[in-house]
């Protein structure tokens, strides 16, 4: 009972909720909804692609070879190490470990500016060979350039978008080290964390499966 | 758990929060400065905001509307020319559709009123309701900019190759304007549904929720998974017409059929967006103008999630001849019949609701039956064109027209009315002229219906839409639904009038009006700030007027 007077009057506490667990709850299921919205706003993305690759497997197997599956690995990785540091930047919110906090967001942050700069060199590749869609996209090859072209315009809408993701993650992060440094997270309450947790391993796993379905095609 | 320490400790939040000098007691006194409305983040202030907002926008678009109607009069096309006459329905469509029908009855009536109804003090997060009106404003702000920069003249589907490669007008800042509001319809729905699963008061179980709360749970889901397919959707058009690169346009292997995919997928379901919280506002009336629980509470309530989930697989019913397989088709007619089982489901309910009842005739009511009225028809020529053989016949013809204004514009204006009049007294505190209430109601029910149906009739003998041109024949019936049209904006004007009237001079309205239901009557009217003084705890089933009766008796007594 006492200690359910201590959170209701807590500083942390929003006005128009009972106590922290409520408050707690409702953003994490925000958060949860949000990334529903975003699985959708993917996933007409998702839908366009396996609509033309459905229609046109040569020239999607064709786009496919011309992207670095070594880059894209790479960035694969680092996603995953980042998911994983990401986790352990929540885990020392949970222990109220400030320090290892801003540690474990600023490897993430830094693992999130690698992955950039790895599509960067993947982009600049593309540019080079003329594999930017529009009026100099050049192909030699058996299949329609037209229909590669297509798959590039996916491939590039489909990585910007998730690179769009990634760069707001990395924005997030920054605010978190700096509430951090200003030691407003404490035990009891570490909820933004949490979520941008949430919202960076969802930016993940979209890689996940951006990265077969772009880079993987016709390799097995 | 003592409710005493819940109450206790609220009260101290509530009063730690407001050590200045300002009245607490009504949302309305709070604060009389610009900064006190521009950036508050009280739901019933939000709430208001946005009635300014899609009224506003309402009065454009109809202000479009007159002029296509105007245009109509004469066979020949001598008001404006075709290009200007494509302008003015596409931005009539995008105007009605996006920024008054979807926001209006959610934006104004769900904001104010979800938290009153589960007993909460506020939305779960009252920010990013407010930054969802700020998105609502700006995208819409921009919207009209577009009309401004010569507009759009796709009609508000935007089909491709038509809108990607070939049209001059100002697709890209219209799409990005309806973007920018489609965050704004994704961040109320993600409050609203958060706020109904987390902040219900104590003994506020699901099936004790008002039927309004139900429709506005059942909303927000469809606008959570609908939206974001919409916003990919214009951000594809949007890239292939700023850089030129085949995504739909078949010249390049795209494929515009997929564009009409995605773009009904969300803008099927949301026809229901902008339904669903009508009828949640018709179940709150017929129950309350006929002082009788809703027949078949949880039918109704249910019927809404049903809405909600079927809406999501009839979209191929606006593709049945675009050239889609012939067996999409069927199966999507079929599926297309199948929701209308939970519609009819809500009309024989609030029909078997009066069965009995004290009915009486407020204005609200009046608004209620003519729901009825337009709904049913709306509703069955839909299956209509959810048939092969006929939507073959009128596809693209009036018939079409009248049809979509019957279900979404007729429905949601008599949900939008009936609200605003039957909730105003809790909105301003005040009482509106109940007969000039009334004459309106009618009014616009004989105007609505006196301007639409002929359209069914020139749908019917072929008068394709989108033409500002036509053959004599038509014109008695253009005539006729023009005509209507005078009658039908006369009808609108009626409610401006006497409700501003009476924001100033009417009557002071009491705490419960109408000896309504509803946790939303058990505040004062207008409502205080944090809405109640310690949280409500609810020990009975919604709809029930013995124990209203019995209070209402008492507090007359005392």
């Amino acid at each position: 009972m006492s200690l359910g007077h201590s959170a209701a009057s807590s500083p942390y506490l929003a006005h128009h909720f009972e106590d922290l667990e409520q408050q707690k709850t409702s953003a994490v299921l925000g958060m949860w909804l949000f990334l529903v919205t975003e699985i959708m706003f993917f996933g007409g993305l998702f839908a366009a692609y396996a609509v033309y690759r459905t229609l046109y497997p040569g020239p999607f197997h064709a786009g496919s070879h011309l992207l670095d599956v070594r880059l894209g690995g790479l960035n694969t990785g680092i996603l995953i190490f980042s998911s994983f540091t990401m986790a352990l930047a929540v885990h020392s919110a949970q222990l109220g470990k400030r320090r290892l906090l801003i540690l474990f967001l600023t490897l993430t942050m830094t693992l999130g500016c690698a992955f950039f700069v790895v599509k960067g060199i993947e982009w600049h590749h593309k540019y080079v060979e003329h594999h930017i869609p529009g009026p100099n996209f050049h192909f030699d090859g058996m299949q329609d350039p037209k229909l590669v072209q297509l798959f590039f315009v996916l491939y590039f809408s489909m990585t910007g978008l998730h690179a769009l993701h990634v760069l707001l993650g990395i924005g997030a992060m920054l605010w978190l080290v700096v509430l951090a440094m200003r030691k407003k997270f404490s035990k009891e309450w570490y909820t933004p964390v949490e979520l941008v947790g949430l919202y960076w391993h969802f930016v993940d796993i979209v890689w996940i499966y951006l990265f077969p379905l772009l880079y993987l095609l016709g390799r097995h | 758990m003592s409710t005493d320490h819940v109450e206790t400790s609220a009260s101290i939040v509530s009063v730690s929060r407001h050590e200045h000098d300002i009245d607490t007691s009504n949302y309305l006194k709070a604060g009389y400065t610009l900064k006190s409305w521009l950036l508050t983040v009280d739901h019933k202030r939000i709430a208001l905001l946005y009635l300014f907002g899609v009224t506003f926008f309402f009065i454009i678009g109809g202000i479009l509307a007159f002029l296509i109607r105007l245009e109509l009069v004469t066979p020949k096309g001598d008001l404006v020319s075709s290009d200007t006459y494509n302008r003015l329905f596409t931005q009539h469509g995008i105007i009605m559709i996006f920024l008054f029908l979807v926001p209006a009855i959610p934006g104004v009536f769900g904001n104010f009123l979800i938290p009153l109804m589960i007993g909460a003090r506020d939305l779960a997060f009252p920010r990013i309701n407010l930054a969802s009106w700020y998105m609502y404003m700006a995208g819409a702000l921009l919207t009209v900019v577009s009309m401004a920069m010569g507009g759009v003249d796709t009609g508000w589907t935007f089909y491709t190759p038509y809108s990607t490669t070939f049209s001059n007008g100002a697709v890209v800042t219209a799409g990005l304007g309806i973007f920018i509001i489609g965050f704004s319809s994704v961040f109320t729905g993600l409050n609203f549904a958060v706020t109904i699963h987390k902040m219900r008061a104590p003994g506020m179980t699901w099936f004790r929720l008002p039927l309004f709360v139900w429709a506005h749970y059942a909303t927000s889901l469809i606008m959570l998974l609908g939206t974001p397919v919409l916003a990919i959707t214009i951000l594809l058009v949007a890239v292939e017409r700023i850089w030129k690169v085949g995504l739909f346009d078949p010249s390049l292997g795209g494929d515009p059929i997929l564009f009409q995919h995605l773009f009904w997928f969300y803008s099927h379901p949301a026809v229901y967006i902008m339904i669903l919280p009508a009828m949640g506002v018709m179940s709150e009336l017929f129950s309350t103008f006929s002082k009788k629980p809703v027949f078949g509470y949880e039918f109704i309530a249910m019927s809404s999630l049903a809405i909600a989930i079927v809406g999501f697989f009839v979209w191929g019913h606006h593709m049945l001849v675009s050239g889609q397989s012939e067996f999409a088709g069927l199966i999507f007619s079929a599926l297309s019949f199948l929701v209308a089982i939970p519609s009819a489901v809500k009309v024989f309910n609030w029909t078997a609701t009066l069965y009995k009842g004290s009915i009486s005739f407020s204005t609200p009511m009046i608004y209620a039956f003519g729901f009825i009225g337009l709904f049913a028809i709306g509703g069955l020529t839909g299956l209509f064109l959810a048939c092969l053989g006929m939507d073959y016949h009128v596809h693209d013809t009036y018939f079409v027209v009248a049809h979509f204004h019957y279900v979404m514009v007729g429905a949601t204006i008599m949900g939008f009315l009936g609200a605003l009049h039957y909730w105003w007294p809790k909105m301003t505190g005040k009482m509106y002229p109940e007969g000039w209430g009334q004459l309106a109601a009618i009014v616009i029910f004989l105007g609505f219906n006196f301007t639409f149906f002929p359209q069914f009739l020139l749908g019917y003998l072929g008068m394709p839409r989108h033409y500002h041109e036509y053959v004599p024949e038509f014109q008695i019936l253009h005539i006729l639904s023009s005509a209507g049209a005078m009658i039908l904006g006369i009808g609108y004007l009626m409610p401006f009038t006497y409700l501003a009237y009476s924001v100033f001079y009417g009557k002071k309205a009491p705490a419960n009006p109408w000896g309504a239901t509803g946790l939303e009557w058990r505040t004062p009217s207008p409502p205080p700030v944090h809405n109640f003084d310690s949280i409500p705890t609810v020990d009975s089933k919604p709809y029930d007027y013995r124990t209203i009766r019995e209070e209402l008796s008492h507090v007359a007594r005392a």
